[in-house]
Formats: structure tokens, sequence, C-alpha cells
């Protein structure tokens, strides 16, 4: 049987998809983001084994909560690079008549993501930036693959919701937001975009680890930002 | 029976014996709508509570009382009447001639009546001093009867906060009687129930009812002496609204003249007054403005209610609740809902007269409750911290749709039921008093069955469990002989005259036990069973400290392996407790409720095998251990939620905290999503949440600042405070609690 590699389970996620969602954080990335603020996922290993029937055996025990909306949300480090253990949780979560989300950086599909994806309801797609060069330079991967995973999301019209973590100085611009704002747009897919605000409150997982935070030199952008940049999508 | 103040009403049995339910059922208007209807705070309610306002400064400059009657003994007609501001006051009655002022009370024990006075600069006056030289209070009475190891008990604090010195409380008079048939009518039922006592064997129990209805009769008579004081003629039923919420509140102002209780609720108004509203509205006699400020100066008048207290009293109790409990919402037995717009208009007031802790509005939640309904409490609970919730649905199935909540989480029948209350027995210390073979090592007691203290270098959990029923049983049987005291005195010194008065003559007796520490002790066994604890032996050989290594699950995680053990933790006690014969025949019922005495429990307990450090705060009510959590708010939900309500029939509290970021982002998610949580908390059978939607950091600064906070209202345990009010050792326990937050 397969197992996940699984750093952490959140039992009450609001902010992670759609109503109350049971997220669960698979442990390996293969990118690394100045903004990251889960640092402690990168490394493949150092997580917890679980095998797809026990994570949806946690996962039932909050059916309850779920509600019309809510359901599981694989985030991570990278649940891509763990398609297959992710494929078998998202299809017992059916068979359990859980609703399935996925958050990720869309920056690989080959044939084990595809399968995965035909059993996801949403997804959400972190789209960092606007530009390729800001992606080889802040992410480590080209623009292109989040774009055409975007694409791959049309093509099986999969609910899928933008997000984008808004920096001061890289990403804060209106003109920023509009090209978001066009990607989007050309996905009718897309029902909802989401501007998080850069946080630094992961500094101090960074010091503990002992390893440079890399926009930990940038600012937290202010309320009024938000506001401004939120009314334009 | 008829009368001209019913017209319009729909008739039934009520009319021919007292039972406000079927009133109730036969004539309330169900809403299923949202908020929008509701009206704003008038300019004479604003003027009012500014004024309200003022006088609570003051009471926080005065240290906290702001004035003690000290040589008028409180009751009924022993006040000439007080006013806030007379001629714009709607609903009117205080419980002495003055706002705030408070008024002593020496039946339930004159040493607390003399401390309290004193501890705020007063003295008790000569003449009561005198008056009660000749008098027995409840207090006497039950030291006369208490046997050494119940003294001892009490001593060493394995059972501690019992009402042996102070007004049992916890009894709710069906207040809304008044009000629908007058008091007349109650004083001949009573007459006639006192009359058919004649046919009965005049054996004990029989002598003692008909003493206690001439009782409930007199003080039926004061009642309405009191009211004509205020130049009303409350004989007859109710004529509208306006009457219906007056006549009621005259009974509740009554009954907390009389007592000084623990905890004096008021039941199950909302609806009741709701019917009287909608009559009104309809006649074109009120508008929605008219009703909210009725609902309005009520609420003032149940918020300025004092008790005087001593702060030993208070070390249990913290931050001067009167526990004036009212339960909102809930569903009937056929189908519909007992939510009403008045439900909604009992909520409001704590926008149109800011948030505060009194009355403590308790949502009775349902699945089937109106979706309007729902979001509107999920919103006064983000924006206020004001209200709890209990879950309806695995409380009407026994206790039917006309019950209320005494206190924090005590269910009862209105006007049915009665409780005997008693506190609670600290489960963790009872654990080290086992393990050291009956010796207490922090008070350096010996109580208990005596034997030589365990044995071994690493502690195992069968030899323990065997050990702990040793102590559990023999404490259970101590626990009921003592509570059979109190309430014996407390019956025969400290009777609850209007109270009973309100309640049918055959009434139905619970006798409410209590546990603290649960949450201590189900991590303790768990690190016993699954982890490696050594104890740490004195010189004599008693254990004083634990050296706890390994892993082991902790409560609050939803893991079965340890939850389980609390759950069996409460079943052991119950059945336990029940192979003990009760005063009066109450049925033994339990509850996982500290109030705030968590504080004062960990204080007056070692270490524990938890890792629990000596004199640490425990977990308030059936909460984890603060911190302890490692999967979430949901994980922490489920495991509070398999505490079984058919072993704790007297309630399982929980309080939750957490950051509005981590409720959701916008103001629509966050209300949706609490929404969630309580349908998901209650369809898993979980009983109580307190729920506060707030950042440490507004705590951090309201302790360093209490000025820039003067209303800042949170959940602590069953009932809200007013932060300030609270002892900066229990502000400290209250901040270091888990809050939820985003990762």
């Amino acid at each position: 049987m397969i197992k996940g590699n699984i750093h952490s389970i959140q039992s009450l996620g609001t902010v992670d998809g759609p109503g109350i969602r049971f997220v669960v954080f698979l442990q390996g990335c293969n990118l690394r983001c100045g903004c990251c603020h889960n640092p402690d996922t990168w490394r493949f290993d150092g997580g917890t084994q679980y095998t797809p029937q026990e994570i949806v055996d946690k996962a039932v025990r909050y059916k309850e909560y779920f509600g019309e909306t809510g359901g599981i949300t694989l985030s991570g480090g990278e649940p891509l690079l763990q398609a297959e253990f992710a494929y078998e949780v998202f299809n017992l979560c059916h068979q359990n008549g859980i609703n399935t989300c996925l958050d990720t950086s869309g920056s690989i599909l080959n044939d084990t993501v595809k399968k995965l994806l035909t059993v996801t309801d949403r997804v959400l797609l972190d789209i960092k930036y606007t530009n390729d060069e800001q992606y080889r330079k802040y992410v480590g991967c080209e623009m292109n693959e989040p774009i055409e995973f975007l694409d791959y999301l049309q093509s099986q019209k999969i609910p899928t919701t933008i997000r984008q973590v808004i920096i001061p100085t890289l990403t804060d611009s209106k003109d920023n937001v509009k090209e978001l704002k066009k990607i989007a747009d050309n996905a009718t897919v897309v029902d909802k975009i989401e501007l998080l605000p850069f946080r630094k409150i992961c500094q101090t997982k960074y010091d503990n680890m002992g390893i440079n935070f890399k926009f930990g030199h940038l600012p937290e952008p202010d309320a009024d930002t938000m506001k401004q940049l939120n009314k334009l999508i | 029976m008829t009368h001209e103040n019913w017209n319009g009403f729909k008739g039934g049995v009520w009319q021919d014996e007292i039972n406000v339910r079927d009133f109730i059922q036969q004539n309330y208007t169900e809403y299923t709508g949202d908020d929008s209807f509701l009206a704003d705070a008038t300019e004479r309610t604003t003027a009012l509570m500014k004024k309200v306002q003022a006088l609570f400064a003051l009471e926080r400059q005065f240290g906290g009382v702001l004035d003690i009657d000290t040589a008028t003994v409180s009751s009924l007609t022993t006040f000439s009447p007080g006013y806030i501001d007379k001629d714009n006051e709607i609903i009117v009655g205080m419980q002495t001639n003055r706002p705030l002022k408070r008024g002593v009370s020496p039946f339930g024990g004159i040493r607390m009546a003399r401390q309290a006075c004193e501890a705020y600069g007063y003295k008790l006056s000569e003449t009561i001093e005198d008056e009660f030289k000749f008098r027995t209070t409840h207090n006497e009475g039950v030291f006369r009867a208490y046997t050494d190891e119940m003294r001892l008990a009490r001593r060493c604090h394995v059972i501690t906060g019992l009402p042996d010195a102070y007004g049992r409380g916890r009894i709710i008079g069906d207040y809304r009687r008044v009000a629908l048939y007058g008091v007349d009518k109650l004083i001949e039922e009573k007459k006639k129930d006192k009359a058919a006592m004649a046919e009965k064997p005049f054996v004990a129990e029989n002598i003692k009812i008909n003493g206690e209805l001439f009782k409930q009769i007199s003080f039926l008579g004061k009642l309405k002496e009191m009211a004509n004081m205020y130049g009303f003629d409350i004989s007859g039923p109710a004529r509208d609204s306006r009457e219906a919420v007056q006549w009621t509140y005259f009974a509740y102002l009554a009954a907390i003249k009389e007592q000084n209780g623990a905890a004096m609720s008021l039941g199950r108004v909302a609806t009741f007054f709701d019917i009287y509203m909608e009559r009104d509205i309809k006649n074109g006699t009120l508008t929605e403005q008219g009703a909210q400020e009725l609902f309005d100066d009520f609420v003032i008048k149940l918020r300025i209610a004092r008790h005087l207290r001593t702060p030993e009293y208070n070390e249990l109790f913290g931050g001067d609740p009167m526990w004036i409990t009212e339960a909102v919402g809930g569903m009937g037995e056929d189908g519909r809902t007992l939510v009403s717009k008045s439900s909604f208009r009992v909520l409001n007031t704590l926008y149109t007269l800011g948030s505060s802790p009194e009355p403590n509005l308790t949502v009775l939640w349902s699945k089937d409750l109106p979706e309007g309904f729902k979001k509107f409490c999920a919103k006064v609970s983000k924006d206020t911290d004001s209200i709890q919730y209990e879950n309806d649905d695995i409380m009407r199935p026994i206790y039917g749709d006309d019950y209320a909540i005494a206190c924090c989480v005590s269910a009862m029948k209105l006007g049915k039921q009665m409780q005997f209350f008693g506190a609670r027995c600290n489960l963790a210390k009872l654990l080290n008093i086992a393990l050291n073979g009956g010796y207490d090592a922090m008070s350096n007691i010996h109580i208990g069955p005596q034997m030589e203290p365990i044995s071994g270098d690493k502690l195992d959990f069968d030899t323990v469990m065997e050990r702990y029923d040793i102590y559990i049983q023999w404490l259970s049987q101590l626990y009921v002989k003592t509570m059979n005291v109190i309430h014996y005195m407390h019956d025969e010194y400290c009777y609850e005259k209007v109270q009973m008065a309100l309640h049918d003559t055959e009434v139905e007796r619970l006798m409410a036990f209590g546990i603290a520490g649960l949450s201590v002790v189900a991590d303790s066994l768990s690190a016993i069973k699954f982890g490696c604890v050594k104890p740490i032996r004195n010189d004599e050989g008693f254990i004083v400290d634990y050296e706890t290594t390994g892993e082991f699950p902790k409560f609050g995680n939803d893991d079965d392996r340890v939850d389980s053990l609390a759950q069996d933790m409460t079943h052991r006690f119950i059945e336990a407790l029940r192979k003990t014969e009760t005063y009066r025949n109450a049925v033994h019922t339990l509850s996982v409720l500290t109030i705030t005495s968590n504080v004062m429990y960990g204080k007056n307990t070692g270490a524990t095998p938890d890792g629990r450090k000596s004199g640490e705060p425990f977990a308030p009510g059936a909460n984890p251990m603060h911190n302890r959590e490692e999967n979430g708010a949901l994980a922490s939900l489920n495991s509070v939620a398999k505490i079984s309500y058919d072993d704790c029939r007297d309630g399982v509290s929980n309080t939750f905290s957490i950051t509005p970021e981590a409720l959701g982002k916008t103001d629509d998610e966050r209300v949706n999503n609490l929404v969630g949580i309580l349908d998901g908390y209650f369809a898993k059978k979980a009983h109580h949440i307190n729920v506060n939607v707030l950042n440490r950091e507004t705590l951090l600064d309201a302790y360093e600042n209490p000025e820039k906070y003067p209303n800042l209202t949170i959940r602590v345990s069953g009932y809200a405070v007013n932060f300030n009010k609270l002892s900066r050792e229990h502000q400290r326990e209250v901040i270091s609690r888990t809050f939820h937050t985003v990762l």
C-alpha cells in the first residue's frame, strides 16, 4: 500500500478552500519561493507516514462540520509530488462523500497528476508572479508551467481559485494584479481570485531551522493596499 | 377559567391548570427570517444606559462594590422602592432602594455576610448580629451535622466550593407564571395542594412539604405586597406586554431579594414575552421599537442585579457573576422552532446596550434552527463574545421543550424540576491521594482508606487503576453524604420560598455532583499507560513529584486512546455516586464544569503524572489542557464531544477561543464557518460551548491597560465576565489558554 509523507494536519482550516476544511500538509517541495511560509515542509524526509485510508479515516471524523461547502484540502509542500498517494486519498474521499480540494503551485503535469485531477473537485492554483523573469528568479520554475496547468484545468472543467501572495515591491502593483486578472479571465473555470497578504510570522520557523528567509527584509503590505488591489479583481 | 386579559389568546389546558408550556405552544409565532426587522436603541434607552454606565464606573472606582446596606436584611419588602431614573424607566424594581447598593442576606451564613461586609470596609450592623444570635443559619446547621471526615475532605480541598456557607442557588422559579396567571391564582392552587396534604400519611417528608407550602403561600403574599410598593397590583394576569415583562421581572426580583444563591437564573422568557408582543403589535398598541425598548429596559435591570459575596467566593466564581441565565431558541417537540422575533430581540440587547456578561444568554442550538437565527447568533458571538451554546437536540428528548438552564450548563424542566447544587471534587488530587495510600502531600492530611503508598520505580497502569478505583468509590459515598447534609440544612434554614412557590408542589429533585481536573487525569493516565512515569518520593516515602518521559496521546487531539480514558472516568464516577442514597430521593447527576475554580483547584494540587507542575491551574471544565492540542480546533472539539451526556446530565462545559482570522477571511465567511463549527460539534453530541472570537493581544493589552477596555466581555466557563472584574491570577490563566489560530 502506498504511503504518504505528511508534515502535519490541521482539523480546522478556513482559509484553504471553501467552507470548513480538514487540511493535510504534505511533506516535500520542488520549489523554493522567497515568500514561503512553510519552509519546514521543503525537505522530502522528516514527515509522518500515513496510508490513504488512515488519512481518510481521520477526515471522516470531521464530516459533520463540512456542511455543503467544506471538505478536505491537500496542501504542502507540493502535493503533486505525491500524486499517486493524493489520488488514493481523494478517491477514498469521494467514496465517503467528502469534497476534495488541491492546493498547488501547478509546476508538474504528468499522467499521475492528470489521474489525480479526475478526483479533484477544486484546485487552489498559485500564480506566484505574472512574468517569467520573476518566476525564474524567485520560484525556480518557468511561468509557462502553471499556465499550462491552468489550461489543463480549463480543458477538464475543474473549478479553480487563483491565489497570489501580495509582496511589497514585487507583486503589489496595480499592473501586476490587472495582469493576474487577465490570466484568470482567460480560463472560465476560475471563479475566484484570492490576494493573500505577505506575512512574516514564519520568520521564527526560518530562525529555528537556521536558514535564511529570503524575503525577510521586505515589509508586510498594509490593509489599505490590500483593499485597493482587491478592488481590481 | 377565562380572564379578560387573556382575550385574543388561544385556549387550552393552560386555562384549567398551571401550564405555561401549553400556553406557549398554543399561542406563539415562530420566526424563521433574519435579523433585518430589528430596531436600534431609542434615545431614551441610550440616555438611561449612559446613567447605568456611569454607575458601573463608580462601582469599579469603589473596588467593585458601590455600597452596602449593613442594617437591613434583604427580603421582598424590606427596602423602599428604588429607581435609576424613575420617569424614564419602563420596567421598574430594584433589589434595594438604590441601584448597585447591595443588601445582606445572612440566612445562608452570618459569617459570610459579616466577612463580605468587612472585605469592602463595612461592618454588619449590631441589630443584625444580635438578631442572628437567636437564629440558626444554613451554615451553622451544616457544621452541626458534618462528620470529621467531611470536614477533613473540605480542608484538604478534595471536595471544595460546596454551598455549605452560602446560598446554593441553581433553582429557577417559573417566573412567567406570575404574568400569565397573576399571584392570586397561584396562591389558590398552592392552598389546594396544602389542603390535599391532609389526606396523606403524616410522615417526615409530608410534614416537611406541608411546612414548605405554608412558607410558599406566605411569600406569594409578600410578592404582591412588594409589587404594590412600586404601584402595581399583580394579583391578576398581565394585560399587555409591558405588564407581562414587569410581572415576570417582579417575580425574579423577589427571588434575588430573598436569596443570595450562587446562580440565580431567569429561565426561558423571550418567546413567552413574544406572545404578548405579537398581540400588542397586532392591536396597534406596540411597535418594533417599543418591543425592543421593553427588552432593553428589562435587561438593564438584570445587568444591575448584584449580590454581596466574599473574596473567597470570588476565587471560586470570579467576576462577580449572578448567572441570570436565559435560554434562547431551541426547537419544539412538534418540530416547529421555538425561535420567535423576541429570541432575536433579547440577543439584540448586546448591540442596543453594548456587550455584557449578564444576563447569561444561552442559545439552545439544534441542527433544525432556522438559518437566519443561526447566522445571527454567530454574528453576535463574533462581535460580542457574550453568548454560549448548548445542544437542544440532546437535551430536548430528556427535558422536553420547556426546560431552561440554571447557572452554566444545568438543564431542568421549568417549574417541575429543581437542583441541589454540589460544586465539585478534585479528581486529580484524588489520584495523588490514591497513589500515596490515603495521604495528601499538599495539605499533609491523611484521609480515606489507609494503605501503603504505591511502590516501584515505574507506575503500572493496571495497578494504578485498581488503586484509583478504591478511592473513587470511597470519595463518591462521602461526597453524596456530605451533599445530603448540606441540602437538608438548606431546606431547613434557607428555603427558597418564592422560587419554590413558582414550582409545582410535586417537584423532581436533581442532585448535581461535579468533577474538576478531568483532562489532567486523562493525560496522567495516558502518560502512565503509553509513556513512562517514575514517581519521585520524599524521605517519608510519599510521592511528591513525577518524572514523565516518552510520547503519549493527550486529550484534545481526537485520539481515542486517551479520550476513552476521559470517557471511562466520567462513567466510573457517576456509577460510583449512584451507589449512595440521596436526600429526598434526588436523581444523581454529574457535571464537568469548573467555573473559574480551575485556578484554585490547580493551586491546591501537587504535580501530576501528565507533567503538570505543582500549583499550575487545571484547564477549565472539560477543556483539554492548554496548548496540548496539536491537530487544531476541530480535533479538540471532537475530544470533548466524546464525553457522554448520559453520564454527565448536569453538563459538560467547553470554552473555545479562536482568532477572527482563523474563522475565515471575510465577515460572511466567519459567520458561516462558525455556524458550521457549531452544527458539526453538536451533531457529534457535544453538550456545551462558550465561543470567544478574539486575539490574545487584545487580552494582553486589557491586562496592562484596563481603562481602555471598560466593557470587554469574554466567556470563561459556562458564563461570561467583564475581563476587568477577574483577579490578576484569573486574567493570566485566561490569557494562557489555547487560542486557535491560522498556521
